[in-house]
């Protein structure tokens, strides 16, 4: 009963991990056995911080969409969940169309925010621009713009997903707590602050390790956009474009896959932490 | 009516007004956010119905003047969708009943037996789920080249690269943690002394499995079906890193093939994403309970 299931994901989750560590520090090229790679020490460590250009751009991208999603986008998913767990009419209908957006793929998502940001077809220049003069909008183009343009349609998602769980957690808070904040004549603000959000807190981690996740794992939406380049590099792409793209270094791809695996250990061990900390010795 | 009793009410009254018009301005600022949350999809499908030359002649902003049909047929025919979203399913049904026969059998032994490696197990299929998949990638791709199968098994490649069983494994292997935890987490909550009374009956652990603890656990399988089925049905990079044919391609990977197809043609492109989003849709309406109590199983306890 545990064997087969316990080889499956250790072949195929926690070999490669281990695997990516170790190929990060050789020069393998894919090609010939793993016997012809030579231990090259932390040679491709050092190469892509500094001769390898998309590398920085990668790691901005990849802290502003971190910094995005958990300033903008979770906040305004916790505003909607506080707002509709208030018992208000129609909520229902509210709660599955600010849900709607998490059951589309990023891929889909992509397809559908390029009809609203495309310059000559698309919904935002033909309200506020005219198509038929130049001088248009590159939305999605543009590299200073594009990635903000993405953040948008990504926080379109995020927040309906945060809004889910918060919702759920804002229904097993203690009403008597609320009530009692109340009677002491706490504002909506500071009983918002003193009692629910601290009452919220297991959901909170959940919150945090999910933001996270997301930010590390962005990468269908760019990739359908434009194939995450010209302002839209991040590091996932960057370990895609080394298997299947024109530059072709395992050991470059393998160094940013350990980058992922040293940020994304950080939120693994505080979820796993919480989750089990009851049950450890 | 004393006058107390009236400016008893008067001030409940007011009380009430006070209450009821931040009411007003929060119903206005959910319905002004409502409408554009759902204005992304609904431009889609907007656009979907109205012919190319209707939109070249007016505007993408205008009254339509005819409306048709025809996006959705060339979608349908040049984008092949009908091939791959059968190719979806051939991934995503199985990957989903083997999810969920792994995910209940491990979360069965930790929950019912007390053996010291059970957390440890937990936190090994529970955190497999939580890298972010480019950690694996490269070397599974290598992997997955170097994996010889007989013809009959990949449909051809002879590889596990290109081949359905290779997307269906990854995508067992990736999910399965998700599912044991929050089925592990479900089945503490079933009293052990069933378990007990089915053992006094001479019933062994396999029948205890089968007869006493899935049949119990079904709301919480269906919730997970429903997840995993999205989950997926959406995923696109497995299928863009691990398969190389077009045609085998499931649908949202496919969506990469449908770009060079349909060019900036918008009207063909809103076509076909509606019609590949269109079953997540639904099943998100049909069985929107499900979905939502399976995310916050995993969240809750957790």
């Amino acid at each position: 009963m545990l064997g087969v299931p316990t080889f499956v994901v250790g072949a195929l989750v926690w070999f490669p991990t281990v695997a990516s560590i170790l190929l990060s520090f050789t020069n393998w090229d894919g090609i010939g056995g793993v016997g012809t790679a030579h231990w090259v020490g932390t040679q491709n460590y050092r190469e892509i911080a500094t001769i390898y250009p998309p590398f920085w751009p990668a790691v901005e991208h990849n802290a502003i969409w971190l910094a995005f999603l958990a300033l903008v986008a979770t906040p305004f998913g916790l505003f909607l969940a506080y707002q509709l767990d208030k018992n208000i009419r129609g909520t229902r209908i509210y709660q599955s169309i600010f849900y709607l957006p998490v059951v589309l793929s990023f891929a889909i998502i992509g397809f559908i925010w390029q009809l609203i940001y495309s310059p000559t077809q698309g919904l935002i220049n033909n309200i506020f621009e005219d198509p038929a003069h130049g001088n248009l909008t590159d939305w999605l183009g543009n590299p200073k713009l594009n990635l903000w343009a993405v953040l948008v349609a990504v926080g379109w998602r995020h927040a309906g997903y945060v809004m889910v769980l918060y919702l759920a957690g804002l229904k097993a808070i203690d009403p008597s707590l609320r009530e009692a904040a109340a009677i002491d004549g706490a504002g909506e603000w500071h009983a918002f602050r003193t009692v629910v959000f601290p009452a919220l807190k297991p959901i909170n981690i959940v919150i945090v390790v999910v933001t996270v996740i997301e930010a590390l794992r962005a990468f269908d939406i760019v990739y359908i956009i434009n194939r995450g380049r010209n302002g839209l590099e991040l590091l996932s792409v960057l370990v895609t474009d080394n298997i299947i793209g024109e530059a072709s270094r395992i050991g470059y791809g393998s160094s940013i896959a350990v980058i992922l695996i040293v940020i994304s250990i950080i939120p693994i061990v505080v979820f796993v932490w919480n989750s089990f900390q009851e049950e450890m010795p | 009516m004393t006058s107390a009793a009236v400016a008893a009410r008067s001030r409940a009254a007011a009380r009430r007004r006070s209450i009821a018009l931040p009411r007003v301005g929060l119903h206005v600022f959910l319905f002004v956010c409502a409408v554009l949350w759902l204005a992304p999809v609904a431009w889609a499908v907007f656009t979907s119905f109205r012919p190319y030359a209707d939109t070249a002649q007016h505007g993408y902003v205008s009254i339509p003047h005819t409306l048709s049909l025809v996006n959705y047929k060339n979608a349908w025919s040049q984008g092949q969708i009908p091939l791959h979203f059968w190719n979806s399913m051939i991934i995503t049904i199985p990957a989903i009943l083997v999810i969920l026969l792994f995910a209940s059998s491990v979360a069965f032994v930790v929950s019912r037996f007390s053996f010291w490696f059970n957390v440890p197990l937990l936190i090994f299929f529970m955190a497999a789920n939580l890298l972010p998949q480019q950690v694996i990638i490269t070397p599974l791709y290598e992997l997955y080249l170097r994996i010889h199968l007989p013809g009959w098994v990949t449909g051809g490649s002879g590889l596990m690269y290109d081949s359905f069983l290779g997307l269906i494994a990854i995508n067992v292997a990736f999910q399965t943690g998700f599912c044991t935890f929050v089925l592990s987490n479900y089945m503490k909550t079933i009293p052990s002394s069933l378990g007990e009374a089915a053992r006094v009956d001479g019933a062994g652990v396999v029948r205890q499995f089968f007869g006493i603890i899935l049949p119990l656990c079904k709301p919480a399988l269906a919730a997970l079906a429903t997840l995993e089925f999205t989950w997926i049905y959406n995923d696109f990079l497995w299928a863009v890193v691990l398969m190389s044919s077009g045609d085998k391609r499931p649908i949202t990977s496919s969506l990469t093939n449908l770009q060079g197809t349909f060019f900036t043609d918008n009207n063909l492109i809103s076509a076909a994403s509606v019609l590949v989003a269109l079953p997540t849709i639904l099943v998100f309406l049909a069985l929107q309970r499900q979905f939502i109590s399976g995310l916050t199983l995993g969240a809750n306890k957790g």
